[in-house]
């Protein structure tokens, strides 16, 4: 059913940590890895060792240079926020330090009042009443790919092997998987960043640890302006420590060496060095 | 957005199917069965009050059917698993793709209805019971519902297009009118260029005289309305949005922000469907063509045909073709010039 369910309370959902991020892909690497064996896979890629290979991927990470400010390297930055009032910055209007490369991994972000669910003419796409994860049927998916052209988040890849729509499963099948560790019941990319870069848990509870981080943090939904609402946040960077310094890079003074209160010996060493 | 032939051919060869579908539905709603444009016909029998059908409407619902089918089958060949597409029928409470799917195929019960008329005319009162061919009613209603589904069909379609929020190009007021538009003109070019073929009837000449005027004159009007709601649009979707790369990953505070690194170095489904932009370069000499070629030449053919009558079936069938070329090019440009948000992650520019 494509209609979207009445608001669920449990929003499952990842917050991402734009400031530890490395953009390493070890996400997406382990997601691929789970969701090919996975019951949502294969993923099965074309080409595979060949000049052009392709498949589907539920994670990919962008790597971003803010080039606003010049070099590419840390320092100092005036933060402008845009006027319009939908697309507001989470980062105030201030001085303040932002680094000059940013890893970006995007992933479906589990949308409240998602196009993607409502376009679909099938039924195959849904998103479940009981914990807001958006789901594709792939018994059900006829591949008009009309899904992915409604995602602005570039979240959905069609499977040219397998004639069917893809997406994140939000691990569907670990985080209630009995069989595994209790420890082990989070999306393989959580568990697999090695940053702690990402974070997994009910975005609906306020209580929940990460509801508590976005607050804490400032975190934030992509585009806010589709109207999709997306569960998943992002953190934005940290402003850096000490802001006043790091452009400058003031070379360490010299430091004074009193040789009058030095044995005979080290005023001796000091001489032949100081040649 | 990549411009899929089998998604072009369908939106244009089944929106004039539609065209054609509604013009013929338009006629048997409004003129044809009583006779109304020439008592001269009479009835189809000496009890009948509903005249015989005139060749005309017979061949331009055939050629309907043909080009409505015809889409409609090529539309499978986009889709994954083709052999499900009956599944596509089932959310109609939300999907435009499936409300389209739905209209499409109950658009064919009064077509067969109008077969089914036209059927029992050939051998009176043996296919079909001459109680139903003689109700005026029943046949003009067939006739309206034909009409009525063949523009949901096309509202549909083009609904599937301007609910995309993600295609700034698409999420636009006029594409809805502009499909209705299209649909509308090319049917007219078609039904003009068939009602010059030599119809071996039933139309005598009072009633040629009237399709010779009527149809060029509709020609004119749709395409000058066609061309106008074009025109505006790409007005329109070259307004540039502003949209930048900092702003979708929701850092535009960042100012400039340039990606170093993509996430795969071979294409993949997105860029491959989504970063097309050929067309872009040369979009400006494309749109000319299409202007010149979907709108003015069979505007221009059309009043030629109204003030220099006789080789009036020379111009609707130049008409029909160079129509259908610009018709054509108008979707291609429709797909090619469309950009997708999530190209603003990949480092495009100001969608
Ligand atoms: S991110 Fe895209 S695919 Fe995921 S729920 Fe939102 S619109 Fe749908
Ligand atoms: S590709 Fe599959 S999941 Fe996506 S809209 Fe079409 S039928 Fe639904």
């Amino acid at each position: 059913m494509t209609s979207l369910p009445a608001a669920a309370t449990r929003k499952l959902g990842l917050v991402i940590d734009l400031d530890t991020c490395v953009g390493c892909h070890a996400c997406a690497v382990a997601c691929k890895e789970w969701n090919d064996g996975g019951s949502f896979g294969p993923l099965p890629d074309k080409d595979t060792h060949g000049p052009e290979p392709e498949g589907v991927w539920f994670n990919r990470v962008h790597s971003y240079e803010a080039t606003g400010m010049g070099s590419g390297e840390w320092g100092m930055a005036t933060a402008k926020s845009e006027a319009k009032s939908s697309c507001t910055s989470p980062i105030p209007d201030s001085q303040f330090l932002i680094p000059g490369t940013i890893h970006f991994p995007r992933s479906c972000l589990h949308c409240e009042t998602p196009a993607c669910v409502t376009v679909c003419p099938t039924g195959a796409s849904y998103k479940r009443a009981e914990d807001g994860i958006v789901l594709v049927d792939e018994d059900k998916c006829i591949g008009c790919q009309l899904c992915a052209w409604a995602c602005p988040y570039g979240a959905r890849e069609f499977s040219a092997q397998r004639g069917v729509m893809q997406k994140c499963t939000l691990c569907v099948d670990r985080i209630y998987n009995e069989t595994l560790d209790e420890a082990d019941r989070q999306p393989a990319c959580v568990l697999a960043c090695p940053t702690r870069a990402r974070h997994f848990g009910d975005l609906g509870d306020a209580q929940s640890d990460v509801s508590k981080l976005v607050a804490e943090r400032g975190g934030y939904a992509l585009m806010p302006e589709f109207g999709y609402q997306p569960v998943n946040r992002y953190l934005p960077p940290r402003p850096r420590r000490d802001a006043s310094r790091a452009n400058s890079h003031p070379q360490p003074a010299a430091e004074a060496i009193d040789t009058t209160q030095m044995s005979p010996l080290l005023r001796w060493v000091d001489r032949v060095l100081s040649r | 957005m990549r411009p899929t032939f089998s998604i072009i051919f369908f939106t244009v060869i089944s929106g004039a199917g539609y065209g054609l579908w509604m013009l013929v539905g338009l006629a048997f709603a409004l003129a044809w069965p009583g006779c109304l444009l020439d008592a001269e016909i009479g009835p189809v029998d000496a009890q009948s009050s509903v005249c015989g059908m005139p060749s005309t409407l017979a061949v331009a619902w055939a050629a309907g059917f043909l080009l409505v089918s015809a889409g409609l089958l090529s539309s499978l060949a986009h889709l994954g698993q083709p052999q499900r597409a009956w599944r596509a029928l089932s959310q109609w409470r939300s999907s435009w793709l499936s409300r389209e799917g739905v209209a499409a195929l109950l658009a064919y019960v009064p077509a067969t209805g109008l077969f089914l008329i036209w059927l029992g005319q050939q051998s009176p009162g043996h296919l079909v019971p001459a109680l139903l061919l003689e109700n005026e009613t029943l046949v003009r209603v067939t006739g309206a519902l034909l009409a009525a589904a063949s523009i949901v069909t096309v509202f549909c379609t083009a609904n599937i297009y301007a609910c995309l929020k993600p295609i700034r190009a698409w999420n636009n007021r006029l594409v809805v009118p502009a499909y209705l538009a299209f649909a509308a003109l090319s049917g007219m070019l078609l039904l003009w260029a068939l009602a010059t073929l030599p119809s071996r009837d039933l139309v005598p000449a009072a009633q040629e005289t009237v399709w010779s005027v009527l149809l060029p004159s509709a020609v004119i009007v749709l395409a000058v309305i066609s061309a106008a709601i074009k025109l505006t649009y790409w007005k329109q979707i070259d307004q540039p949005s502003g949209l930048r790369t900092a702003h979708v990953i929701g850092l535009d505070g960042l100012g400039n922000v340039r990606s170093f690194e993509q996430p795969h170095t071979q294409e993949n489904y997105l860029t491959h469907e989504m970063g097309f932009r050929i067309a872009r370069k040369h979009s400006r000499k494309l749109r000319l063509i299409c202007l010149l070629a979907g709108f003015a030449t069979p505007a221009i053919l059309a009043l030629l045909a109204l003030l220099v009558p006789g080789p009036g079936g020379v111009a609707a069938w130049i008409g029909l073709l160079a129509g259908m070329f610009g018709i054509f090019l108008e979707r291609w440009l429709f797909f090619a010039e469309a950009r997708h948000a999530v190209m603003l992650y990949y480092g495009a520019h100001g969608d």
